[in-house]
């Protein structure tokens, strides 16, 4: 195994573990400000990827599909927010797993409606295709290494934006307290309302990227969404931070085992059942860190409340 | 209104009455259609003991049924290979013997479910239901990657299995055989609901503290109930594989979970006969509405979000004018 290989597969890893971030930090950031536990979160995943699908088809270009991912996922996060979510808020968590549920059929069937069941393509940009030497004479894909790049990006800008704003502000305060900040004069409502669509958009956004590298396809959120969920209860529920964290050691540990196991295994068995069991354990590696995770500490690596 | 007791009765009567009438009127496949009902109804009276009296919102239930679908599937596969050896066909009861395979179903879900329930128990709320929801995908990846008894392809049994004294292959005769064993599971559910267990478990999901000062342990107390929840939910499983004669991954997805989750939840929470009336009704929606249109789920979310959002008992509740276990 050369040091070439593992190198490209750490990258591998951690672009799949930006990407999770992004899904993950809105949820995360869901269910800490508003306490709600958001299903359909996968939805607006597979919402921005068909939009970006869409407008490439007609326009041509990348940057103004990207734009439409963020754009119609943050409109629709708005809309269900204030047809249906606000009315889960302080809700029991089974109503809010149903609900959310209901909404992810509603979603599904109706985007197969729209774009029928067959994927769609969405290409990426001439001048982001194509691969790039590395120091050390690593090929690289570009788009790839840009993903890593606009995660970070986006991480930065999502820190930034609650630790140095006046909304950042406004977002822990409604976290801790929503009856005082209300009492202090912040629209509640429209925070909630704009916290969500943040959400939306995060998720819409890593639809569209990821949707490049595969196909744009109904469901295609849905195994996304319970990757996010694994990350956030690594992390811990409500943590920026923890989302972070938890979604690249998903990300390395899923990327990674996926490689590595199988040759582990090849030690000490013989090949086809070494590939077979070593592939078998790598498809629940990262349920079995989670386990781990939780028996060692029950509200995740960050999370301070149950 | 409507008394719960009357409810019940008429939709007793009303499980026996149609396939009888599906007999006369010589439509045996009305007669699988309510089989259907009836089976996916026991996998939810399991669940409901879980989340109606113990308040354990499980994400991850169709592990248990996934378990008992494998666990016929695997069993009857080894006798179908076996006998295509042997040139006499059919002869291994012993392994396409419905008791048998039932026994183990149920016993790997209720082994299952302890673990798994050991594990998910330390957490509570939001963890448990994502903790459930990830065991849920970790056995769904584990019977995808797992090639020997079919990976993603699933296990097709050719013959229904057996069961002593009857033809199972009869639409109505394992009709029967299912139907008697959902009345079994509705009484234990009933016995257990009324019986000291059942109350401190109902006491244990309201305040568990006042339930620990009266000494009994509410983890305890939970984690038993997850295991015969569990175990049920297997049985309902292998009944199920059995009746399409086919094991696949899908037994163990989490759309599964959810769907047995919205079972309970349409016919009413906590109430003995809430997931009969939710599994009637939802194949009900499954057959009428699919033969509609393409894209039935659009209306079974609509009905879903109705139903959440302004009938809280469910059509139970909505009958009988009272609200259902606040979970």
């Amino acid at each position: 195994m050369s040091t070439l290989l593992i190198i490209e597969q750490v990258l591998n890893g951690l672009q799949f573990g930006v990407m999770l971030f992004l899904m993950a930090a809105g949820l995360t950031l869901i269910f800490g400000v508003m306490g709600l536990i958001n299903l359909a979160h996968g939805s607006l995943y597979m919402i921005g990827a068909f939009a970006a699908a869409a407008v490439a088809g007609a326009t041509g270009s990348f940057v103004l599909a990207l734009g439409a991912a963020l754009a119609v996922a943050a409109i629709a996060g708005a809309l269900i927010e204030m047809t249906v979510i606000r009315r889960l808020y302080g809700k029991a968590h089974l109503d809010q797993v149903l609900a959310t549920f209901a909404l992810i059929l509603i979603f599904s069937e109706g985007t197969r409606w729209l774009f029928g069941s067959f994927p769609l393509f969405l290409d990426i940009s001439d001048y982001l295709s194509g691969p790039v030497t590395l120091p050390g004479g690593i090929q690289y894909p570009l788009y790839r290494l840009t993903l890593i790049a606009v995660g970070l990006l986006v991480g930065l800008g999502l820190w930034l934006l609650i630790e140095r704003t006046r909304i950042g502000i406004q977002i822990r305060a409604g976290e801790n307290d929503r009856e005082m900040i209300a009492a202090l004069g912040v629209d509640i409502r429209l925070l909630y309302t704009l916290v969500f669509a943040i959400g939306a958009a995060l998720a819409g956004l890593a639809g569209a990227l990821v949707g490049a590298i595969q196909s744009v396809q109904v469901g295609m959120g849905e195994p996304v969404l319970i990757l996010a969920f694994v990350v956030i209860v690594i992390g811990g529920i409500g943590s920026i931070k923890g989302a972070f964290i938890g979604a690249l050691l998903v990300g390395l540990t899923d990327t990674l085992g996926g490689i590595f196991l199988p040759e582990l295994f090849k030690l000490f068995m013989e090949p086809g059942a070494a590939t077979q069991t070593g592939s078998a354990l790598a498809s629940m590696a990262i349920y079995i860190l989670m386990s781990l995770v939780l028996i060692w500490r029950p509200t995740g690596l960050f999370g301070a409340r149950a | 209104m409507i008394p719960e007791r009357l409810v019940n009765w008429v939709v007793f009567a009303g499980l026996l009455a149609v396939p009888l009438w599906a007999i006369v009127v010589d439509e045996p496949f009305t007669i699988t259609l309510v089989t259907r009902a009836v089976i996916l109804a026991i996998a939810a009276v399991g669940l409901n003991i879980a989340l109606g009296i113990g308040g354990l919102v499980s994400l991850g239930h169709a592990v248990f049924f996934g378990l008992g679908g494998y666990a016929m599937g695997i069993l009857a596969y080894h006798a179908q290979t076996y006998t295509s050896l042997d040139l006499f066909g059919m002869s291994l009861a012993g392994t396409k013997s419905m008791p048998i395979i039932w026994l183990v179903a149920v016993v790997m879900s209720a082994l299952a479910a302890w673990i798994i329930g050991l594990l998910s128990l330390r957490t509570s709320g939001v963890y448990f239901i994502m903790i459930t929801l990830a065991f849920g995908q970790m056995f769904y990846y584990f019977a995808i990657s797992w090639s020997t008894y079919g990976g993603e392809d699933g296990l097709s049994i050719y013959v229904r299995n057996g069961f002593p004294g009857l033809n199972t292959l009869v639409p109505i005769q394992f009709f029967g055989l299912c139907f008697v064993l959902l009345c079994i599971v509705l009484f234990l559910n009933a016995r257990l609901q009324n019986a000291p267990f059942g109350l401190a478990l109902n006491a244990a999901r309201q305040v568990p503290t006042r339930v620990e000062t009266v000494g009994l342990n509410p983890m305890r107390l939970k984690l038993v109930a997850f295991v015969i929840s569990g175990a049920i939910t297997g049985l309902a499983g292998a009944l199920f594989a059995d009746l399409n004669r086919f094991v696949s991954p899908t037994m163990f997805s989490w759309q599964l979970s959810g769907e047995l989750i919205v079972l309970i939840i349409i016919g009413g929470v906590g109430r003995l006969y809430g997931p009969v009336v939710g599994a009637c009704l939802f194949v009900a929606l499954e057959h009428w509405l699919g033969a509609l249109t393409e894209f039935w789920h659009i209306y079974l979310g609509l009905i879903l979000l109705a139903i959440v959002l302004f009938a809280r008992g469910g059509i139970i509740g909505l009958l009988t004018g009272k609200e259902g276990a606040h979970v």
